[in-house]
């Protein structure tokens, strides 16, 4: 029996700590532990419960947003406040993108990394890679010569010396199943991801003034002004930009995360049976269409 | 396959042009409030910069500022940036975890003696032993410590890592402190903000490589490139606060207007930082453009000094464009320095109690907060499809 601690854990927000028990190479008992407390409920006790939500979205800035909502909602929720329709569609718009936008930085900028082999994809054969990506996705960017050319730009920084954050990986490790084509495939949406988020989640500041840890939601409602025909309020320019970056939003969705994720999950489909606990998990359901905040009137239930 | 050494050719073996590496030069010159005759001068220096290694911690944080910094807003420059620094730990974004990720954080301190660029993001919990905080087995206090002491400079992102931040707020049992309080001596630069403006990280390391120094700085650490002003002053509706024009409800039609947020409780006119110049995700907005007011965040000890955030300060003192927060603010950065060393002490409590003024304030917004002139949302499936209010 061996004990492998793994402390941190990296790749996602907070501080954890796994301790393994190991018998004949399956885990036999596992504990986990956060390792950073910081009082936040301790701290809010006492306040003016309408600056609580500004305290509760400081719970995590990658799924930033989050915690502002469901704060500002119980106050209201407490106080018997309805809050407009325009305000319920804002937020509804900020809270759908928070979802689009972490579900993608989850897989490729969290996540991926204990799939996908990152040396493994200078092995790539450029021409083989197009052709895979062509075959899951219509995603434009998906040439031989676009794939060398991330290949090029991956062998130079491995060439330096300086890995950066890709330092000590697991590279090489058996555990690591794609291709090297797939990592190619993987790395470049990776880097592609990357920008993506950035961009799209600036429909966040044109209603939020800011991410992460938007800035304009007030007990009640929200602190954004809408009006079509005002220079200083958000306008038909701000609301036409908010469409064009939902478009592409769902494309990338589309075209890039879905097959992706579809591609890598076919190469571990075992994983799904590892690790499973109690297997029922709770959902209370998002994206209220009507002020009843029952299950009924979300968008998803 | 010759090491890359420099920005200029590590961007160049990333597909940006010449054309574009000059556009990013002079977007930082005038970040850092240069004259333009300075953008040839920091793109030769940033060309010719060697990678610095970056070691990033995160202590009791949010990775609100990790997060702030991947949106950086010259993308392709952000994403070199990411590589040329070199950011060798970074729990957050790094491959690797436990010990394989702790050594790279310890070989990057053995290899680079006094050569690497400390960040930290989040404060420093050093009540009961640090235990409120531990990485590897290890009070974060100490790695701070440990790597900052051996650091080219410290860089503290955000509030927290500033003076404590949000753990250090009345009611917080862990002793939460800022980098600079928990690294006696260290050289360190404060960028505090909710998170920080990433324009602001980008401009204090490309003036360190532009003139080899770190940029100036006030009696607190920040650099006055982007928090010498006060917000006030570079507000876009301080027209309106010069006129008297106020808005007085959420939603009612000076709201509309942009008028200005200073009787909803902005606190902008208290507020050192360059928010409304600067703004957030590549220059779109910030919270008052946005319709609400400023929190103070970039002020010390904000989340107490600052809230109530819906009510109004007490006063606007007629400051001039040109006063620093060093020049009005010597006595309250005394009394800010006491009362964080009283509440390090667990002496320090703050009245943080509703009092009446506040309770008869949130009696009234228990009524429905919309202009009187919308009809209350009685749609009888209880829609309110027909209102066209905010």
């Amino acid at each position: 029996m061996t004990r492998i601690v793994v402390d941190p854990i990296t790749r996602i927000e907070g501080h954890l700590r796994i301790e393994v028990e190991v018998a004949n190479g399956v885990v036999s008992d596992a504990w986990s532990s956060g390792t950073m407390f910081r009082g936040l409920e301790l701290i809010l006790k006492g306040r003016d419960p309408r600056d609580a939500w500004v305290f509760a979205q400081r719970a995590c800035g990658v799924c930033t947003t989050v915690h502002a909502l469901a704060s500002v909602r119980s106050v209201e929720n407490a106080l018997g406040l309805r809050i407009p329709r325009n305000a319920r569609l804002v937020r509804n718009l900020i809270a759908g993108t928070q979802y689009v936008q972490d579900h993608v930085i989850h897989f490729y900028h969290l996540h991926a990394l204990d799939w996908v082999d990152v040396v493994s994809a200078l092995k790539a054969d450029p021409a083989a890679t197009a052709t895979l990506a062509q075959s899951i996705s219509d995603h434009p960017l998906s040439s031989a010569k676009y794939f060398k050319g991330v290949r090029d730009k991956l062998s130079t920084f491995v060439a330096s010396g300086q890995l950066g954050p890709f330092a000590n990986g697991y590279w090489g490790h058996p555990g690591y199943r794609l291709p090297p084509e797939a990592n190619l495939l993987a790395v470049a949406h990776y880097l592609e991801a990357l920008e993506w988020q950035r961009q799209v989640i600036r429909i966040h500041a044109l209603l939020g003034s800011k991410n992460p840890h938007p800035q304009t939601y007030v007990v009640g409602g929200m602190a954004l002004a809408l009006d079509p025909n005002s220079t200083t309020a958000l306008n038909a320019r701000g609301l036409s930009e908010i469409a064009e970056l939902i478009v592409e939003a769902q494309r990338f969705v589309d075209e890039v995360y879905i097959p992706d994720v579809l591609a890598v999950a076919g190469f571990y489909k075992d994983w799904a049976g590892i690790g499973k606990g109690i297997g029922n998990y709770m959902s209370y359901g998002e994206f209220p269409e009507d002020d009843s905040a029952q299950p009924s009137g979300f968008y998803l239930p | 396959m010759a090491r890359q050494d420099g920005l200029y050719s590590a961007l160049l073996a990333h597909g940006i042009t010449r054309r574009d590496f000059l556009k990013f030069s002079a977007a930082m010159s005038a970040a850092l409030a240069l004259p333009a005759s300075y953008a040839p001068r920091v793109a030769a220096a940033v060309a010719a910069a060697p990678r610095i290694p970056v070691i990033w911690l995160e202590g009791q944080d949010c990775a609100g500022n990790t997060e702030a910094f991947l949106r950086a807003s010259h993308p392709t420059v952000a994403e070199l940036v990411l590589d040329t620094l070199s950011v060798d730990y970074h729990e957050t974004i790094m491959a690797a975890a436990g010990a394989q990720a702790e050594a790279a954080r310890l070989g990057t301190m053995k290899q680079y003696p006094n050569g690497y660029i400390a960040v930290v993001e989040g404060s420093v919990p050093v009540a009961d032993g640090g235990v409120y905080c531990t990485i590897g087995g290890k009070a974060f206090s100490q790695t701070v410590l440990e790597v900052c002491r051996g650091a080219l400079v410290t860089i503290a992102v955000g509030s927290c890592a500033f003076d404590g931040g949000l753990p250090a707020a009345a009611g917080g049992p862990t002793g939460a402190i800022g980098a600079g309080h928990a690294v006696p001596g260290a050289k360190v630069i404060n960028l505090p903000g909710c998170p920080m403006n990433v324009q602001n990280l980008t401009a204090t390391i490309v003036h360190f490589l532009t003139f080899k120094a770190w940029p100036a700085t006030d009696s607190m650490g920040r650099p006055l490139f982007a928090y010498g002003q006060l917000i006030h002053d570079q507000c876009e509706r301080r027209a309106h606060f010069e006129r008297g024009e106020y808005v007085l409800a959420w939603g009612d039609e000076a709201a509309r207007n942009g008028w200005c947020l200073y009787k909803m409780g902005c606190k902008g006119p208290e507020t050192y930082a360059n928010c409304p110049t600067a703004r957030f995700n590549d220059g779109t907005s910030w919270p008052v453009k946005s319709g609400h007011g400023c929190v103070g965040c970039t002020m010390p000890n904000f989340w107490d000094q600052m809230s109530p955030f819906y009510r109004r300060l007490p006063t606007v003192p007629p400051f001039a464009n040109d006063v620093t927060a060093d020049q009005v603010g010597l006595g309250l950065v005394a009394g800010v320095t006491a009362l964080t060393g009283l509440h390090a002490a667990g002496s320090y409590v703050r009245k943080r109690r509703m009092d009446a003024e506040a309770r008869a304030e949130l009696a009234a917004v228990s009524a429905p907060i919309a202009p009187p002139t919308v009809p209350s949302p009685t749609a009888p499936d209880g829609r309110a499809e027909g209102r066209t209010d905010q």
